[in-house]
């Protein structure tokens, strides 16, 4: 019987290796294909960045050999876009992936418990009735994020959160500032629905220090923070009686989680506005790559940031006259991938 | 049983009562006595008399049509997607609706809502199409599932594109706030006889629906052990539902929340049977959205707030006090 | 060697929401023995289990881990020493069984969770006992009912506690596995001196393998103690209001309980 036991620990261990090994493979496939997205974010454009060039500006900081023209459009103009793209795209599919495993549901998404409509709301108030923008905007949008998401909690508290009232209370309270906003809308001048407009659809135009730093630093707080929640994710997902029962600290995980999904989805707002549908594709998508079973909080990140730099690559080159804010492009896509998962959730039998 | 008899008497009664107020209350308040007037022996030289019949009649009578319509079409998608969170928006009514109505205003230059009402109501009726054809991509045809992935899919389609067309051509967004805010206001008498008969076969319809939505509520299999066309039913249900939908929209612009709160409120009136929800929906709807446009009008003189706004800012809350009672049907 | 910990409930009373379902119970899981609960459907086996777990916080009384009150300690503390089996544990899609399996093993395991070889061996060592070990890499959605409660079985044996308590685990499981899982149980009784508690349905299995028998009946316990003392024909017409017969079974020796029913019992044909 011990021999027995000991042959079949060997083959557990080789069977871990094995999944260990897929997740890195895609793991730095992910990582690759990002590099290629960021690299091309950086070349293309009205102004064709040769790669050696390219490498060049980059460097330039620290070699002092500077070709002005090329060093303003790669530092000044794609390198901060890119940036922001990178990191605004890993928070969402961070949170996002964070939700659909809390609340056990692929089609789960930070828009659902209002964050988006709550910094959407705040930001058109700046906008229209406070005339700000820039800092002072992000902030208030940040603001109106988390208030709202600290009013859906509260009402939704009773006894403990079930997730089901959480979303309910998310609709309706989303239901108002959408009313809000619509009656801003029907009040203010037209520059200003349309400056409103822009910030609402989501778009990377004005990157900068501003929006990056503080959305870099709420990062660095924030993915730590999941990443040690994790641990205790791992049994969640099997239920709260068993996960308890494997000595989890189940309500302060969820709360832990959901504070960090929620920061997360309202830092990326607040820089980018909210942008539709990363948050939502980007747990599916890596959760198709690397097989279920586990959560998949680092490979969404990558996903995300994938998502939104191709995006936006597609929004400033596919229409030969125009830029379209990123926004547009998400929810086209978004669209693609609700059908996509209806055709292959269907194929499955399990629709 | 009985009970339920007599509070459906009191809610036409109190749907008496709001129609009144809705003909008197306002910036300018009409006497009773003159609204008689107004609408027995007509003066357009009275200025009361033409406040009642040119302004406050057709909002009236759009209120009332168009709240039992979209109570109606919230109650009739709730039971036939199993969803209790259905609502018209789901099955991209909003989304269609508007996208045609943006063409509209863009390629054509149309600027009267009598105009591009047609193009609301095609836009909508596309759309559902659209959201239909592809929740039945596969077998089984279209399950729930499948129509709120499909109703999100082509909702997110919609919205972009709308948002796009929005950004780059200034003068089509700003006409387009006003008319996406959902407003029972700057309709005139031709509006409603436009719609009225939309409303009415619609209506007819969903109120025929009801021991059919009883049994789609049950599990598909065992519905159709007990021999309902479920096909049919669900396909008759989405029918009356773009109809009622459909028509409301283009005729007051998306008003989101009455399709959604009032078949839960009919609910925990009646409980789950169907063929009492109905005629309910059909009666809470108006009076919501009435008592909304008064509360409008009377809130911030003399200007107004748009009815679909007031149905969002007094629905919500107390929706959440609903869920907050558990007084909802869980899933 | 095992140490030896106790378990106990002193005056407990649990229910939900507005409704008691067990009040005032006083308890003490013999150690080292299989002790069964029985009860019909509602009479608050599961809640007493729940309560003894610490999964349901109890409105009165206490439940006494070791002497010291079960809510004194850390959830983590705990899970090493008494694993729990729920009735309805929820997989994630997809997940695969010696994954699943190697969950159990969380309590053990420290912040960077590098599974060592004695996971490895638990994972191994609780597949082969559950008969579970070709499936250690497929997925727990493609098997049925029955393999899937036994790797859920397993994953509570991989948790190596010293106090096991299971929530009618034999619920999907045919003769064959039913009667497997109890006598694994009984090995571990037995072999390795642990505690187990089980809430059974079936009332025969339970005779069978039970050290001591809990016999509930509306949320009070209404008899305890070796099952041939304890069930008894009045027992059984009082805890489960059924008609029977109890005989010695031919092959263990322990109560058989032979129902009585409308229809084929001969001259002892219940009377209407």
């Amino acid at each position: 019987m011990a021999v027995t036991a000991l042959i079949d620990a060997g083959a557990i261990r080789q069977l871990r290796h094995h999944r260990s090994r897929h997740r890195l493979r895609v793991g730095l496939t992910l990582g690759a294909v990002l590099l290629v997205a960021f690299a091309l974010a950086m070349v293309l454009g009205d102004y064709p960045v040769p790669l050696p060039d390219l490498l060049g500006a980059l460097l330039s900081p620290l070699t002092g050999v500077a070709h002005p023209g090329i060093d303003f459009i790669v530092l000044n103009v794609r390198l901060p876009r890119a940036v922001l793209a990178v990191l605004s795209g890993a928070a969402f599919g961070l949170s996002g992936s964070i939700f659909q495993t809390l609340l056990r549901n692929p089609l789960a998404s930070p828009d659902i418990i209002g964050i988006s409509q709550g910094a959407s709301a705040a930001a058109v108030f700046c906008i229209i009735v406070l005339g700000w923008s820039g800092t002072p905007l992000a902030l208030g949008a940040l603001a109106g994020a988390l208030l709202t998401a600290l009013t859906v909690y509260a009402l939704a508290w009773r006894d403990g959160v079930s997730p089901y009232r959480v979303v309910l209370i998310g609709i309706a309270i989303a239901a108002i500032l959408s009313a809000c906003i619509a009656y801003l809308f029907t009040r203010a001048r037209l520059t200003q629905v349309q400056e409103a407009l822009t910030w609402l659809v989501g778009s990377l135009n004005a990157a900068g220090t501003t929006q990056i730093g503080p959305l870099a630093l709420a990062l660095v707080v924030l993915v730590p923070a999941a990443l040690l929640l994790s641990r205790a994710l791992f049994v969640l997902q099997l239920g709260d009686d068993t996960a308890r029962a494997l000595g989890a600290r189940v309500e302060l995980t969820r709360l832990g989680l959901m504070l960090t999904g929620v920061a997360l989805a309202a830092f990326a707002t607040a820089a980018v506005g909210p942008v539709a549908f990363v948050a939502f594709v980007a747990g599916p998508i890596a959760r198709q790559l690397l097989g279920a079973g586990r959560p998949v909080l680092l490979p969404a990140m990558l996903v995300g940031a994938i998502t939104m730099l191709g995006a936006d690559l597609l929004a400033q080159h596919a229409l030969p006259a125009t830029q379209l804010p990123v926004g547009v492009v998400t929810g086209l896509f978004g669209a693609l991938f609700l059908i996509w998962l209806l055709i292959s959730a269907n194929r499955a039998g399990n629709l | 049983m009985d009970r339920r008899v007599s509070l459906l008497a009191a809610l036409v009664f109190a749907l008496m009562a709001v129609l009144l107020l809705s003909l008197t209350l306002g910036a300018r308040p009409v006497p009773l006595s003159m609204v008689w007037t107004a609408l027995t022996a007509f003066d357009p030289g009275v200025i009361d008399h033409t406040v009642i019949i040119d302004l406050r009649l057709p909002r009236t009578l759009l209120g009332l049509g168009v709240g039992a319509a979209l109570g109606l079409a919230g109650a009739v998608l709730q039971g036939a997607t199993r969803n209790p969170l259905a609502d018209p928006s789901i099955l991209g009514i909003h989304a269609g609706a508007s996208f045609f109505v943006v063409l509209g205003i863009t390629l054509f230059g149309l600027t009267d809502l009598r105009h591009y009402i047609w193009l609301a109501f095609a836009g909508a009726a596309l759309a559902t199409i659209g959201v239909y054809a592809v929740a039945s991509i596969g077998r089984d045809g279209p399950s729930p599932i499948k129509l709120a992935l499909a109703g999100a899919a082509i909702t997110a389609a919609l919205t972009s594109v709308v948002s796009a067309i929005l950004l780059t051509q200034p003068t089509t967004l700003d006409q387009f706030r006003f008319w996406q805010v959902g407003a029972l206001a700057g309709r005139d008498m031709d509006v409603v006889i436009q719609v009225a008969p939309f409303l009415l076969v619609g209506i007819v319809l969903a109120l025929a629906l009801g021991r059919t939505l009883d049994g789609l509520y049950m599990d598909e299999a065992v519905a159709k052990g007990l021999g309902q066309r479920t096909g049919l039913g669900r396909a008759m249900a989405g029918l009356a539902a773009i109809i009622l939908a459909g028509a409301a929209t283009a005729a007051v612009g998306p008003i989101a929340f009455v399709g959604l709160t009032v078949p839960h409120l009919a609910r925990s009136i009646t409980g789950p049977a169907y063929r009492w929800i109905l005629p309910f929906a059909m009666l809470l709807g108006p009076i919501l959205l009435l008592a909304a446009d008064v509360v409008g009008r009377l809130v911030a003189p003399p200007g107004e707030v748009q009815v679909g706004i007031v149905t969002a800012l007094i629905g919500a809350p107390f929706f959440i006090a609903l869920i907050r009672r558990r007084k909802l049907a869980e899933l | 060697m095992t140490t030896a910990h106790t378990l106990a409930a002193q005056g407990l009373s649990l229910g939900y929401d507005d409704r008691d379902i067990v009040t005032g119970l006083d308890f003490a899981v013999p150690q080292g023995k299989l002790t069964v609960i029985i009860g019909a459907n509602a009479s608050g086996k599961s809640t007493l289990l729940r309560g003894l777990s610490r999964l349901l916080a109890p409105r009165a009384g206490t439940v006494l881990l070791n002497g010291k009150s079960i809510h004194a300690l850390s959830t983590r503390q705990v899970a090493t020493i008494m694993g729990v089996l729920p009735q309805s544990p929820t997989a994630p899609e997809g997940i695969l069984v010696a994954d699943l399996v190697a969950r159990g093993r969380y309590p053990h395991q420290g912040w960077f969770r590098r599974p060592s070889h004695d996971d490895d061996l638990a994972v191994a060592a609780a597949l082969a006992a559950t008969d579970m070990a070709d499936f250690a890499d497929q997925p727990v959605d493609a098997l049925s009912g029955g393999q899937r409660q036994r790797v859920w079985i397993a994953m509570a044996l991989a948790q190596g506690t010293d106090l096991l308590l299971l929530d009618e685990p034999t619920t999907f499981l045919d003769i064959h596995h039913q009667v497997e899982v109890l006598d694994l149980l009984t090995d571990l009784v037995r072999s390795a001196g642990r505690t187990v508690v089980v809430v059974l349905h079936d009332l025969n299995l339970a005779c069978r393998y039970a050290d001591h028998i809990v016999a509930m009946k509306e949320g009070r316990l209404v008899a305890e103690g070796a099952p041939s003392a304890v069930v008894t024909e009045a027992l059984v017409a009082e805890v489960f209001n059924l008609a029977a017969r109890v005989v010695p079974d031919p092959v263990s020796g322990t109560p058989l309980i032979v129902p009585i029913g409308r229809h084929h019992a001969g001259d002892t044909a219940a009377q209407p």
